[in-house]
């Protein structure tokens, strides 16, 4: 279980408070108007960033001032989630291999068959540059899937890809969630996205990170600071 | 805006430990000698009416060369930037050659062009015209440009190159006046890039020795630097020596906390030869400015060139031995300092780091080499160490300079990748080998060009610890002038010329051959 | 020549050394090149001594003042009077016990520390062929029209524009000042050493520059050129000396004390005319190379004892700084 008790963080001028728990395996959409906190929740989680006052914990192990390399946690950025300048294999064999010494065969039989479960079989070889961008969110989940976390957080890592794409996507994360039973939080400014993917919501506006509520509930008779976003 | 800030890299306390001792290193080898010296003489000396002077004209000088550095920076680079012409990026190569040029070779060339039996005076004589004087505070300052346009001018070319080429093509289809252009696309840029500029190239002249000396004039022209040799080697009054090099490093220290307050990002870009292209300025009146700026620009710098190396061909063939076993000497002083300067550099890429470095070139290398004697004496012979402090102390002077252009490189590396290694749990070493080292080839094969060339030509011999067999290159040419050698010592020049800029082509295209996205 | 000397010491170095005392000579940096005295003197000493003559350039003085009497050094050579006082103080050298009868010097020699090895003086060198009626005397010199343009090295970092210092001082004394004034608007530049004054004038920057009464015998005798000249002042020219020294503490008192025999004998004072361009300190004129004896000598010869140099060091200096900052 992920819980964030009583946590209090500075962003700039505004503050943001959130008293939550997640369980493990749940998927949940983070949603809420931009500059309200979203991206700085998932930070706490993740560890980049510290709160000035409460405890993040997992397990009931206190996460708090706990390294973001040591957390049980993957996370998907908005962008730049690969290296450029390496291929698709040697960017997934640092999941596998974080001294960054080249993978052995059954490290590299691992990264093989996860490119294929992404649907890339055989571009290990090739660089990112090289790729479409949904190409590259299946490398990068691809990785997600080698990294095996029991947490996993999507910082709208999809947000440039068409509707089309986005939903493949969203389904492809819906499984690799499933595969490795991780709890998923999916920062999102789109409604359609949470009802698509997520069972439960987490409501981030006017300095406060609500408690998680079942999805078609919220959206169906939203409370006053979501029918502001939803307009 | 974070309140409290997470450090990222992979491994926090081993990159801290690196950056900490980096930094420890370097303040011991800036403060150290000078303490020792100061230790030796038994405390500080008294200021004379003369030192005060010295300051003064320092001063002066280094303001004077700086502002006309970065004000003729100016068009020159908006010509280079506007003008498209065959040949453009090879003249913007060739015209960062004097920033690597071995002083005394550079100054060779200057009197060559601008001296009494310079072709400047051979052709205003030609015309019945009056002879001009390179000797003064103005030959000082046109020296200090010549050393400094190449590397102001290429700093705007960055800082351009860095605007996105949007907004020069909305420029140029809103058909901005150039006025407007001036005062909404350049002014701003000028104002974050040339401040940094500036203190870099006055901290450089600040502790202006050969240049000042030689094309002074006379004692009008004397630096604190010449006060700090007199005193070292003649007087042997070190209190009085420690003295004005502390004063020397304070005022560079001033400087460069001041440049640093003020600018931000005024990188030296990672390369020769990418150009930003502009499209305003197509009109007749604009077209001839730049070519006339180009134009003597392109003189200016390369015509001394030229002229070192027309002078030294003759004396190519009149090498001996000695001069070819001291290039090789020469060339593995470069290449030790080259590896220790970037292995330096790599964990004090970081804003403050720069600040710090710029003690390095600051102090005078007369009582660096003078206390890094005393320090050593005791321990071992110094003589036999000679190769190698040549190549710390060369490493030490390069500094500044590799880190300002590694390290805009290094925080945008960290800015975007460090919270993904963090997550992957990349181990120090992983992230070195495998994500900074390779996002920072361009610039580390330009910081490398930079500092082997700079090594190569810099007289960073410190006389106290010459060895007697392995001379160094630049110690060669004096020593051949000294004994009437005018002529092998010209060719020495231009061999010197050669390597220096072999060496720097060499690192520079090495740092981009498949250098990829 | 010096590259084969190299070569075989590099090889017999383990092997020869072990047997071989080694004789230490700190020298100006200029001794050891292959131009310079100090590869001929070696070969001469070695000669004799059955040793390892070994020649450690740079700064002579500063290095064996800041050494003290930890040196290495077992010999200093090169060292010039104006700066001697210093070192004598130092206390660390010893007397050179060498009888000082053979010295052809112009001047009375009594030093029985700092002993002579050749001599020169200061002068203006110029080619005949770029300068048709030179000033035949100081005084013409000062008076000579602006044009006239001269480049003169800096009294305070170069040993020969403080010797040119001094000279101004001998000639004119109280109104050195106004002397400099005079020629200040001949002066192209003030060089920080002798090697970039000389650059600068063979390079035809300068008429004129600030050398010695020897710089044209090397053109005479390595160049067979005989247009290059020192102007002869009847005012006098200031003498310069350059000279070795025996360190106390040595721990080659013997090989020490051959290599200071060695410096007055024929075989040294007869190669280092041509060895370091300069003339032989103790050896009659009729026996120095032919291109030496052709030479202008001046008649005058004016000199400063150390103690003299010592005390008017800075008022000859301060006199050419006002009198060149007008």
């Amino acid at each position: 279980m992920l819980q964030l008790d009583g946590v209090e963080i500075g962003m700039g001028t505004e503050q943001l408070r959130a008293d939550l728990s997640l369980h493990p395996g749940a998927r949940v959409a983070v949603l809420g108007p931009s500059g309200a906190g979203k991206s700085t929740l998932l930070d706490i989680i993740a560890g980049f960033r510290v709160p000035d006052r409460g405890h993040v914990s997992w397990d009931g192990i206190d996460l708090t001032d706990a390294l973001p390399q040591g957390r049980p946690v993957s996370i998907l950025f908005q962008d730049g989630n690969l290296f450029p300048h390496l291929t698709l294999a040697r960017n997934l064999g640092l999941a596998l291999r974080p001294d960054g010494r080249r993978p052995d065969a059954a490290s590299r039989a691992r990264i093989e068959a996860a490119l294929d479960r992404v649907g890339l079989h055989g571009l290990g070889d090739r660089r990112p540059g090289t790729l479409s961008g949904g190409q590259m969110g299946r490398t990068a989940l691809a990785r997600v899937l080698l990294q095996d976390r029991p947490v996993l957080l999507l910082d709208e890592p999809f947000a440039a890809l068409g509707p089309a794409l986005k939903t493949e996507m969203l389904a492809l994360v819906g499984d690799v969630a499933a595969e490795l039973g991780a709890l998923t939080l999916l920062v999102t400014h789109d409604p359609a996205d949470a009802r698509r993917f997520a069972e439960s919501v987490v409501l981030v506006a006017e300095g406060v990170a609500h408690p998680p509520a079942e999805t078609d509930r919220l959206l169906d008779d939203p409370p006053p600071a979501l029918r502001a976003y939803l307009g | 805006m974070a309140a409290r800030p997470v450090a990222l890299t992979a491994a926090p306390t081993t990159a801290r430990i690196a950056t900490l001792s980096a930094a420890g290193i370097l303040a011991a080898l800036t403060l150290g000698p000078i303490a020792a010296v100061l230790w030796r003489a038994g405390g500080l000396g008294a200021v004379t009416p003369a030192d005060l002077d010295a300051l003064r004209f320092t001063l002066v000088q280094a303001a004077l060369s700086a502002g006309f550095s970065c004000a003729l920076a100016v068009p020159v680079a908006r010509a280079l930037a506007r003008r498209r012409f065959v040949g453009r990026g090879a003249l913007v190569a060739l015209m960062g050659a004097p920033f690597i040029l071995p002083v005394i070779v550079a100054v060779m060339g200057l009197i060559a062009l601008f001296g009494q039996a310079g072709l400047v005076n051979g052709a205003l004589s030609a015309l019945g015209l009056p002879k001009i004087d390179i000797y003064g505070l103005h030959g000082v300052v046109v020296a200090h440009v010549f050393f400094n346009l190449p590397l102001a001018v290429r700093i705007l070319l960055q800082g351009w190159l860095d605007l996105p080429a949007e907004r020069f093509r909305l420029a140029a289809s809103l058909r901005l006046t150039p006025w407007a252009i001036f005062s909404q696309l350049e002014w701003p840029l000028l104002r974050r890039l040339m401040p940094g500029a500036f203190a870099v190239f006055f901290v450089i002249c600040l502790t202006s020795f050969a240049v000042a000396l030689t094309l002074g004039g006379g004692p009008r022209a004397t630096t604190v630097e010449l006060a700090i040799y007199q005193a070292m080697r003649f007087e042997f009054d070190l209190s009085h020596a420690a003295t004005l090099a502390l004063i020397q490093l304070a005022l560079a220290l001033v400087a460069g906390w001041v440049a640093l307050r003020l600018s931000r990002g005024a990188g030296l870009g990672t390369g020769l030869d990418r150009l930003p292209l502009r499209w305003d300025g197509q009109g007749p009146a604009a077209r001839l400015t730049d070519s006339a700026w180009i134009a003597v620009a392109g003189a200016f710098l390369l015509v001394p060139l030229a002229l070192v190396v027309a002078r030294g061909v003759p004396g190519l063939v009149l090498l001996g031995a000695d001069t070819w076993r001291a290039a090789g000497h020469s060339l593995g002083v470069a290449l030790a300092s080259t590896v220790l300067c970037l292995a330096w550099a790599l964990p004090l890429a970081r804003p403050r780091g720069a600040l710090l470095s710029l003690a390095a070139i600051a102090i005078s290398p007369l009582v660096l080499g003078t206390g890094l004697f005393v320090i050593l004496r005791p321990f071992v012979n110094p003589f036999t160490l000679a190769l190698p402090v040549t190549a710390l102390v060369n490493a030490l002077m390069a500094l500044p300079f590799a880190l300002r252009i590694i390290t805009p490189a290094a925080e945008s590396t960290r800015a975007d990748y460090a919270r993904l290694a963090a997550t992957l749990r990349l181990t120090r070493g992983a992230w070195l080998r495998l994500v900074l080292l390779p996002r920072l080839r361009r610039p580390l094969g330009f910081a490398a060009g930079l500092t082997a060339a700079l090594a190569m030509g810099d007289l960073g011999v410190i006389a106290l610890f010459a060895d007697p067999q392995r001379a160094t290159l630049p110690l060669q040419v004096y020593r051949l002038m000294g004994s009437y050698q005018m002529e092998a010592a010209a060719g020495a020049s231009l061999l010197l010329l050669i390597l220096s800029f072999g060496l720097f082509v060499l690192f520079d295209r090495g740092g981009r051959v498949r250098a990829s996205a | 020549m010096k590259a084969l000397t190299f070569a075989a010491g590099f090889l017999t170095a383990t092997a020869a050394v072990a047997q071989q005392e080694t004789l230490t000579v700190y020298a100006p940096d200029y001794f050891v090149s292959e131009w310079g005295p100090g590869p001929r003197i070696e070969e001469l000493f070695e000669a004799r001594c059955d040793c390892d003559l070994q020649f450690l350039p740079g700064d002579v003085l500063p290095r064996i003042l800041l050494e003290g009497d930890r040196t290495e050094a077992d010999v200093v050579i090169g060292l010039n009077t104006d700066v001697t006082q210093q070192a004598r103080e130092s206390g660390l050298f010893a007397p050179h016990r060498v009888d000082l009868a053979p010295l052809t010097l112009p001047i009375d020699w009594t030093d029985d520390v700092f002993l002579p090895f050749n001599y020169s003086h200061t002068a203006f060198v110029y080619a005949t062929t770029r300068l048709n009626d030179a000033p035949d005397s100081f005084d013409a010199l000062l008076n000579a029209p602006d044009d006239l343009r001269i480049v003169i090295q800096d009294p305070r970092s170069s040993i020969s524009g403080l010797a040119m210092a001094l000279w101004v001082h001998a000639i004119y004394g109280d109104e050195a000042q106004a002397a400099w004034e005079q020629l200040a608007p001949k002066i192209v530049t003030v060089t920080r050493g002798w090697s970039e004054s000389y650059g600068l004038f063979t390079d035809g920057e300068a008429d004129m520059v600030l050398s010695y009464t020897t710089s044209p015998a090397y053109h005479i005798i390595a160049e067979d050129d005989t247009t290059k000249k020192a102007a002869i002042f009847p005012e006098g020219h200031y003498f310069m000396v350059e000279l070795a020294a025996k360190l106390a503490g040595t721990d080659q008192p013997e090989l020490a004390q051959d290599f200071m025999d060695f410096i007055l004998s024929e075989d040294f004072q007869s190669m280092i005319a041509t060895g370091n361009w300069s003339f032989p300190a103790a050896l009659p004129r009729d026996q120095w190379p032919e291109g030496f004896q052709q030479l202008d000598m001046p008649e005058t010869v004016l000199f400063y004892s150390e103690e003299e140099a010592a005390a008017l060091r800075d008022e000859a200096i301060e006199a050419w700084r006002q009198g060149l900052s007008r």
